[in-house]
């Protein structure tokens, strides 16, 4: 309940139960002062100006930039802004991935979202290189054999794989991908946009090459997010879009380029959003994400418990690498028609595929219903969520 | 109880779970209708019998209002002409955006409470734009794999 005190949207919309946060997050008092404050007293472009304003404005977005790294435990340097997780790895695709050889493989997982899939089929299109995947158990946990085996193979150069389920909630044994991949000489590429709002990283020692996420699930605004590489690795990519920022000197007919992660950022980038994403990082450093994850995995013990005991059917592991995302099915009823009723009752969740299609068919479900939590998420949700469920149970028999 | 409930209770539940007219149509041609944004899926069957009276059927995967609209869609529209069908599909289509009810819809007219539900808009409509391009003159060929 303290916690929900920092967010305005629940005092503004009494009753609220938010349990999207998995989709995006609502945000803090301090992320919206931060907006506000930085456009009324600290805005101009950035990078460019002479005068003190754009001075401060540069400051504030370099200054961001350091904070919202060492939130993941990386150098500023080593940290792209982007607009989101899905652009940050499309950045990959289309720069690292230059370097990739006609039957090069990149390996996937079938428990990716689309947007840690689209962009490898793309690349794979156009390098001439093949997707190959790794499938899962029966309780949703990663087949590391699998993986492993594909590796052993030889031809994988990149191994692309979310840190967190957006489904099934499982939280993947990256570390332990990390070296095989090593191991086997290809890059790992780790797609943090569910976990980077949830687990303590330290990105130092996790062993991934390229870390992707989004800032509006941590609590910042939307337009925002990031990719951050192991140190030097920047150094060796070709730039991404072209235009204004990434370059060093340019000629009518070509053009040399600005060092990472200038390189990177072509044009105006999203600056108040960076100043805002860096006070959402340290709104979450405050309450601590330690503590944050402890209590997420409670609170996941209640809803998982609680939909046992209702006998409806859910996906994913139970135990300690079970992060606050609980997939499910009333039988009998479609996911939509389920989060109608819930939505009636005030109980925001997600239904339907949950740009995740290759893992719905894997499941064999046309679509879920997907409860989610965040910071703020606490056991009223969860026992909201519960009787509607149970008075769901009883409309639909 | 809500209106929405209402409309569950009283009608969609029903079609839902026995739906008419359901499955493939000997003589029909086939169409394919989806909505990318859920995942639901559908198949009209529909058969003109020249410029005679229409005959229609349906087989889908999707929520609850989706089925039922299709269900009743096919009710309604067997028996029609082609042109009165397609009136009729445009005053449904207004139905949920607001606009007048017509008693000529028979239940049909207890989904313009959808209008206050926009996100559930596209699963009552499936079937009708389905149907509609595939009554339009300039439609795509028709799958020719009809059963």
């Amino acid at each position: 309940m303290a916690i929900k005190r920092d967010f305005p949207v629940f005092s503004e919309r009494p009753g609220l139960v938010y349990l999207d946060s998995a989709a995006s997050s609502q945000k803090p008092s301090v992320v919206l002062e931060a907006l506000d404050d930085f456009y009324r007293r600290h805005y101009a472009n950035v990078h460019r100006g002479i005068y003190q304003l754009s001075e401060e404005a540069t400051r504030a977005y370099e200054g961001a930039r350091a904070q919202v790294a060492a939130f993941f435990g990386a150098g500023a340097a080593d940290l792209v802004f982007t607009r989101n997780a899905t652009e940050a790895i499309n950045l990959v695709g289309r720069t690292w991935g230059d370097l990739l050889e006609p039957g090069d493989q990149i390996l996937v997982t079938v428990m990716e979202h689309h947007s840690n899939l689209i962009p490898w089929q793309q690349l794979a299109g156009r390098k001439g290189a093949s997707i190959v995947w790794a499938d899962i158990d029966d309780q949703g946990r990663l087949d590391l054999e699998g993986i492993a085996r594909l590796l052993e193979a030889g031809g994988v150069r990149l191994v692309a794989v979310t840190q967190m389920s957006n489904v099934l909630g499982t939280v993947n044994p990256i570390s332990w991908i990390a070296e095989q991949a090593h191991r086997a000489g290809a890059l790992l590429l780790v797609d943090g946009a569910q976990s980077a709002a949830h687990l303590p990283l330290n990105l130092a020692s996790l062993g991934a090459d390229f870390f992707a996420f989004s800032g509006h699930k941590l609590g910042g605004p939307s337009g925002i997010g990031g990719l951050i590489a192991r140190p030097g690795l920047l150094e060796e990519m070709p730039p991404f879009l072209g235009g204004g920022e990434m370059i060093r000197e340019v000629w009518l007919d070509r053009a040399t380029f600005a060092d990472p992660p200038q390189r990177f950022e072509a044009g105006t980038p999203a600056i108040a959003e960076a100043v805002a994403l860096a006070r959402a990082v340290t709104y979450l450093d405050t309450l601590g994400i330690a503590e944050l994850w402890k209590a997420e995995r409670q609170l996941t013990e209640r809803l998982l418990d609680g939909l046992d005991a209702l006998g409806l059917p859910c996906f994913g592991p139970r135990g300690e690498d079970r992060a606050g995302v609980a997939s499910f099915n009333l039988p009998g009823i479609h996911a939509h028609d389920l989060a109608s009723f819930l939505d009636l009752r005030g109980i925001a969740v997600r239904a339907g595929h949950h740009c995740a299609q290759p893992l719905m068919r894997r499941l064999g479900q046309a679509a879920t219903a997907r409860a989610s939590l965040f910071a703020y998420s606490d056991a009223a949700d969860v026992d909201a969520l519960l009787s509607a469920l149970a008075e769901a149970k009883a409309f639909f028999a | 109880m809500s209106l929405l409930e209402n409309l569950y209770r009283e009608i969609v539940l029903d079609h839902y779970r026995h739906p008419r007219h359901y499955g493939p149509l000997e003589g029909a041609e086939r169409f394919p209708g989806q909505n990318p944004s859920c995942g639901d899926h559908l198949v009209l069957y529909l058969d003109r019998q020249g410029d005679g009276p229409l005959r229609l059927a349906f087989e889908a995967e999707g929520c609850a209002i989706s089925q039922a609209s299709a269900s009743l869609m096919a009710d309604l529209l067997t028996g029609t002409s082609a042109d009165r069908a397609a009136e009729l599909a445009r005053a449904f289509i207004a139905t949920l955006h607001g606009g007048s009810v017509p008693e000529e819809l028979g239940d049909l007219a207890a989904f313009s409470t959808l209008a206050q539900l926009p996100a559930r808009i596209p699963c009552a409509l499936l079937p009708w734009t389905t149907l509609l391009s595939a009554l339009s003159p300039d439609r795509p060929a028709a799958d020719p794999a009809a059963p």
